[in-house]
């Protein structure tokens, strides 16, 4: 039964991921992230991360792929892009190599180290506790880790999270008349 | 026989490494600005599929607070891309990549 859901969720990634790169609609491109988005969150309930495939149905497929939506209807670039223009002769086929390259690196190194010995990680008696709960296990843990052990870097995220949503306001809002600090290209 | 063989952490990570390679090929070939922020969403999540797979292997659920974090990160990376990418294509509605080495001064 594992072994089913792996090989379909993980053919729903690996078509998704294709079809991102090989779509040459931006929406049609959108809505195969959207497929992959959903294959990795069946993944992630495949190893015990419910709470994470949660949040990664609602923030990535939920709101990110609607923001690119949202952008490629705003914009009315929604028409397919002709991917037989091709400035650069050996770009696609550097791009193949590094790409197979780079499978094959990291296949190497997985399957040579499959049988090294895993570190064992103690956590904290909170964390233990918490997993040991029958319900909600995995959520109860990870608050615990998430809330006490990186608290600063959760505080920070918040700040993080402000900063991009003023920057994206004051980048994509229409400079007003008289104000130049957006640099025209025909104003130089 | 292959009803009793049980997906382990190196599958998940030989499906991570894919998907990564996807995303990679996918940033180096495709010339649309939109479609480069996708396929840097397809490295990004198979950068959490691996650390995920960590975490259940290790017991540890510090793999899966990481991937918290990862996607917020993520979330602040698509909105301020956007916003950019909203700012050029306003100006020149076919911009391609290749089209923004005219930014520089």
């Amino acid at each position: 039964m594992q072994l089913f859901v792996f090989i379909v969720a993980g053919a729903m990634v690996l078509g998704g991921a294709v079809g991102v790169v090989l779509r040459t609609h931006p929406v049609h491109a959108a809505l195969s992230l959207v497929l992959t988005l959903f294959g990795i969150a069946v993944l992630f309930i495949a190893q015990d991360a419910q709470f994470l495939a949660a949040v990664e149905v609602i923030v990535y497929a939920g709101a990110i792929v609607v923001l690119f939506l949202f952008v490629i209807m705003l914009l009315g670039i929604d028409r397919a892009e002709d991917l037989h223009v091709e400035p650069f002769k050996i770009q696609r086929p550097a791009a193949l190599v590094i790409g197979v390259g780079l499978v094959s690196l990291l296949g190497i190194a997985v399957i040579a180290s499959r049988e090294h010995p895993v570190p064992t990680v103690t956590p904290s008696q909170a964390v233990t506790d918490a997993l040991a709960d029958p319900h909600n296990g995995n959520i109860r843990a990870l608050a615990r880790d998430v809330f006490s052990d990186h608290v600063l870097a959760f505080e920070l995220t918040s700040a993080l999270l402000v900063i991009a949503v003023v920057a994206t306001v004051i980048l994509a809002r229409k400079p007003r008349k008289g104000e130049t600090y957006i640099v025209s290209g025909s104003a130089q | 026989m292959i009803a009793v063989a049980h997906p382990t952490t190196t599958w998940y990570l030989l499906l991570s490494a894919l998907l990564f390679a996807i995303g990679v090929v996918g940033v180096l070939v495709r010339r649309n600005p939109l479609v480069l922020f996708m396929c840097i969403e397809l490295m990004l999540n198979a950068v959490n599929l691996s650390f995920v797979a960590f975490a259940k292997r290790m017991g540890d659920i510090g793999g899966e607070s990481t991937v918290f974090f990862v996607m917020v990160v993520a979330a602040a990376e698509v909105v301020v891309g956007l916003g950019i990418v909203v700012a050029i294509l306003r100006r020149k509605p076919n911009a391609t990549t290749d089209d923004l080495s005219e930014l520089k001064g």
